[in-house]
């Protein structure tokens, strides 16, 4: 009932006004949340469904990597701690494509944008999980970068993306600790795990500062995403913000991040670092990464293969909705 | 050191360990999101009691064994897992067979372990008893829906109970050592369970509109340590980590 509702909106946009468009950045500008039941321009509503998805559908292609490695676990408890992490990352899933229902865009059609290769999801999920150090780096370093880009969301002007991701960030967060707590483990445990750690960061490294995206004078969508409060700092600022809280973490780790080119800058207080490889990241989000394809099968067959399982839930409850319909008349 | 209630234990502990470990390979796959994220919790249900399990089988053993010890460090024919929780995971209707015929036997299994005279195994089954109550529901649910849903899901469905159905006869097995921990008052009686499991079923493929399968010839072998073929394969990733990189913290 509350998306047939939402879709009455979709009429109501077409005539919007100048008027409209002001007293909404005016909400806007004063802090106020967007609910999905108060008018909003329709690019307002197109980014956020974009934006939205597409941070639900990396949540969904992340379980693959992260998944690859659950019948492997080393201990039980690390096993239980992924089975728990994975499942998590479903959870934001579920409570994003909620957030983007809202919006009015049904999940159907979320996953079918996916499936079709419409949809963008976050590069990173594109590198593979080689060793179960891989497990902890993505802890580490991906839910790292990840926090770093969700918590200004938690103050994102429309409701129930804020809201989802404040419980969100508080699950990120506890992953990224199990994470480092993983890889502190094994560097202490003997040097061929400590190297089996160096080695997952020297893969992972580059490709989680990619995570922040296009820099910002490449950034197509940031400027009018700052000004609706979708988005609060700019993707450099953030990637800054994640290079200065994880280059000490590694060092206190023992290991070396990968760039020859990284230094501290004692006037501004940052560690300065090399050149992105950004003909990578568009090879990657282009499709030619080492696990594109791959991961779009995977989630192609898991859809194929549920579909009669799908099809019985609905013509089970059909049934019964007939059935109890009989039971009444 | 107790050699029955370490055995019996270490059975509790291995069944809880396998079905788990079967449950996690369908992460990310399943045919809905609702059903990752509840298979992922069903599987981790699982972990949490073989870790409980595992840890006092090493404490009765008395030899400095740890849950991961026991569970990464024996061989194929040491394991004394029932058959029924190694099956492959088969496609979603078989998944979903081998848990119902599982929890509609722990269920009942667990409440009356709560009245065992070891304190652990009663505190270990007082938790495992409300988890396997959702299991059985979410398992007893989903065989009706596709058991009263589409022709091929009836039909598939149908099959992954004539499937499993020689599996299911092994749960009630006793041998010695259960006997003599059941006349002590710690383990339960599995054939108590006959009815009850029974009962269950017959109602639950009743509302499927699924057939029962006859009784009949029941395979058996995995209190023993005699397991089916792909046994060694789940244990081989299982175990990997464990055998590639012995000794080590993770």
């Amino acid at each position: 009932m509350y998306t047939q509702a939402l879709n009455n909106l979709e009429a109501v946009t077409d005539v919007e006004d100048a008027g409209r468009n002001a007293a909404f950045q005016a909400r806007v500008d004063n802090e106020y949340k967007i609910e999905p039941n108060d008018w909003m321009p329709e690019g307002y509503r197109k980014t956020l469904v974009r934006q939205i998805s597409q941070h639900a559908h990396s949540e969904i292609v992340g379980m693959l990597p992260e998944g690859n490695w659950i019948t492997r676990a080393p201990t039980l408890k690390r096993k239980a701690a992924l089975l728990a992490k994975v499942q998590d990352e479903g959870g934001h899933g579920l409570y994003l494509y909620s957030a983007a229902e809202t919006l009015g865009a049904s999940r159907e059609e979320l996953n079918e944008q996916l499936l079709s290769g419409k949809a963008k999801y976050s590069s990173i999920f594109n590198y593979p999980t080689l060793t179960w150090a891989d497990i902890g780096a993505i802890g580490w370093l991906v839910d790292g970068a990840a926090i770093m880009n969700q918590i200004p969301l938690c103050r994102c002007s429309f409701g129930p993306y804020s809201r989802a991701m404040i419980r969100i960030c508080k699950e990120e967060s506890f992953h990224q600790r199990q994470g480092y707590e993983l890889l502190l483990t094994m560097c202490k445990s003997s040097q061929e795990q400590k190297d089996m750690v160096q080695d997952a960061l020297n893969r992972w490294w580059w490709p989680s500062l990619m995570m922040f995206g296009p820099s910002d004078k490449d950034s197509q969508h940031s400027a009018q995403s700052m000004a609706w409060k979708i988005k609060r700092f700019s993707n450099d600022e953030l990637r800054q913000k994640f290079v200065d809280a994880t280059v000490p973490q590694a060092h206190y780790l023992g290991l070396t991040i990968p760039d020859e080119d990284l230094k501290f800058d004692e006037e501004t207080g940052h560690w300065e670092y090399g050149e992105i490889d950004w003909s990578e990241f568009a090879r990657v989000l282009k499709g030619d990464g080492p696990c594109n394809r791959q991961r779009m099968k995977a989630r192609r067959k898991a859809h194929e293969d549920g579909a009669w399982v799908r099809e019985a839930a609905l013509a089970h409850a059909e049934k019964k909705k007939a059935r109890k319909a009989q039971k009444a008349a | 050191m107790n050699d029955r209630l370490f055995a019996y234990t270490l059975r509790l502990a291995d069944d809880a360990a396998i079905l788990g470990q079967r449950l996690g390979e369908w992460c990310g796959h399943a045919p809905t999101l609702e059903e990752d994220i509840g298979l992922a919790n069903i599987a981790l249900d699982h972990i949490g009691q073989a870790r409980a399990l595992y840890t006092y089988a090493g404490e009765v053993e008395g030899k400095g064994r740890d849950e991961d010890q026991l569970c990464f460090l024996r061989k194929e024919r040491e394991f004394s897992n029932c058959l029924l929780v190694e099956q492959p995971n088969g496609d979603f209707a078989e998944t979903i067979a081998r848990q119902f015929f599982f929890s509609a036997f722990m269920l009942p299994f667990w409440e009356k372990m709560k009245a065992s005279r070891d304190e652990t195994l009663a505190a270990i089954a007082a938790k495992a008893e409300k988890e396997a109550a959702y299991h059985l529901r979410h398992s007893a649910e989903w065989v009706i829906r596709l058991g009263d849903g589409t022709r091929e899901s009836h039909e598939r469905m149908q099959d992954a109970i004539e499937l499993l159905w020689p599996f299911t006869g092994e749960l009630f097995e006793a041998d010695d050592t259960v006997k003599a921990l059941v006349a002590e008052g710690i383990a339960v009686d599995p054939a108590t369970m006959r009815d009850v499991w029974g009962e269950t079923v017959k109602k639950v493929l009743g509302q499927a509109t699924l057939e029962m399968p006859e009784e009949g010839w029941a395979q058996t072998g995995g209190r023993s340590g005699i397991h089916s073929e792909h046994f060694g394969h789940l244990l081989t990733a299982m175990q990997y980590m464990q055998r590639a990189y012995p000794g080590l913290k993770w």
